[in-house]
């Protein structure tokens, strides 16, 4: 892969989790009044197509061109503002969520792909994402980590939904295009 | 895509993107350790000045600002189950004023100022080889694939609906990532066409191996398909 392909890989990749905000392809029911966001699928997406260090830069130009101003966040949100929100810890957490579950499928590179993007989607996309997100909430809204944590808990089944619907996904992907699966060369 | 950059002249717009990026940086250190009910009311009424201060569009700007009451009821919910109202009501107000202000920023700044702006942010990402052109290539891809994924997946969408008479799902973001995919591989084929996003200028010592190193990048891409 030359320097430019995996630049417009990345570059694809970061457009892709911008486009899935906008998709209601994956809106699940919404619970509690709090839409889902496909957002954090297109994360899961970028660590376990890309690999960890392409990944997390996909994810960080993402947030980058969002802090410049263009609208991609779901719902059309965009902007500085989106930094001084209570999801401002997952928004941080993003890039690090690519990274691990990037670094998960190199780890399960001989496991079959199903599994292991599964596994990688869970550890990188739930597990350390919402280490940062749920201290990120109790800062931002001065709950304790429990309060915070059970604010979070209506968000669960939504993204366990999402880590499998990766795992089919990137399962797919590589049956069509084997070269595009970064993380398993 | 359209930005949320707000086109006109107002006092805010004059200010220099740094500074206010400097200035909300400071805001959030004071509000933070504020509790007084009523100092927080005064800070938020002056960043919905600031919003006044652009007209009619500004008021325009701030009714489309939705995401914030969801995050305020989301807080105020939270704090009310948890059985502390009040701190809810502190830190509603907090939130709000730094929003509005962060967002007052965007609404004033030029995209191109702001990347002027954040580029100090942008340093290390040298350190590792990526050069400002590159950046600003990846910028300029990423604005540009954006609404064109977004078409594709209507099109999936609607071929899926004409299909099966249901609305959209998850199984199609497998063939929207393919089409992604087929999509940027013609990108990279026409970048390598245009002689790459080469860091490097002609003039530069090592100028002259440019022509090599684009015959090389071609014979690279060749083996990899």
């Amino acid at each position: 892969m030359t320097a430019d392909r995996s630049l417009v890989h990345i570059a694809i990749h970061a457009a892709f989790i911008g486009a899935l905000g906008f998709l209601p392809l994956v809106s699940l029911p919404i619970m509690g009044g709090v839409p889902i966001t496909a957002q954090s699928l297109g994360v899961m997406l970028a660590g376990a197509m890309l690999g960890p260090v392409r990944g997390a830069l996909a994810v960080l130009l993402f947030l980058f061109i969002v802090a410049l101003g263009v609208p991609l966040l779901a719902g059309g949100r965009g902007g500085i503002g989106v930094f001084y929100a209570p999801s401002v810890g997952f928004l941080i957490g993003f890039p690090v969520a690519a990274l691990v579950c990037g670094a998960m499928m190199r780890v399960l590179r001989s496991q079959p792909i199903f599994t292991a993007t599964l596994v990688s989607s869970v550890v990188g996309g739930i597990i350390v994402l919402y280490a940062f997100g749920i201290p990120g909430i109790a800062i931002m809204a001065e709950t304790s980590l429990p309060g915070a944590f059970a604010g979070m808990l209506a968000y669960l089944p939504g993204d366990i939904l999402k880590a499998f619907a990766t795992a089919a996904i990137v399962g797919a992907v590589e049956r069509g295009r084997p070269d595009a699966i970064l993380s398993r060369q | 895509m359209i930005g949320l950059y707000l086109e006109k002249r107002s006092p805010l717009h004059l200010v220099p993107a740094g500074w206010k990026l400097l200035a909300l940086a400071l805001a959030s250190l004071v509000l933070f350790p504020l509790r007084d009910p009523i100092v927080l009311l005064a800070c938020l009424a002056v960043s919905l000045s600031g919003y006044a201060l652009l007209g009619r569009q500004g008021l325009a700007a701030l009714r489309a600002l939705r995401a914030l009451a969801l995050i305020l009821a989301f807080v105020l919910g939270l704090h009310a189950v948890l059985g502390s109202f009040q701190t809810g009501l502190l830190v509603a107000l907090r939130l709000a004023t730094l929003f509005l202000l962060a967002s007052l920023i965007t609404l004033t700044t030029r995209m191109d100022d702001m990347i002027d702006a954040l580029r100090p942010v942008l340093r290390p990402a040298t350190w590792v080889g990526l050069s400002e052109r590159r950046l600003a290539l990846a910028i300029a891809l990423v604005i540009r694939f954006t609404p064109v994924i977004v078409d594709m997946g209507s099109r999936l969408q609607e071929a899926h609906r004409a299909r099966s008479g249901r609305k959209g799902h998850v199984k199609l973001v497998a063939p929207l990532c393919l089409q992604a995919l087929n999509a940027a591989d013609h990108v990279a084929e026409a970048l390598a066409a245009r002689g790459g996003a080469a860091p490097e200028l002609a003039g530069e010592p090592g100028g002259t191996g440019r022509l090599e190193g684009r015959e090389g990048d071609a014979d690279q891409m060749d083996t990899n398909r």
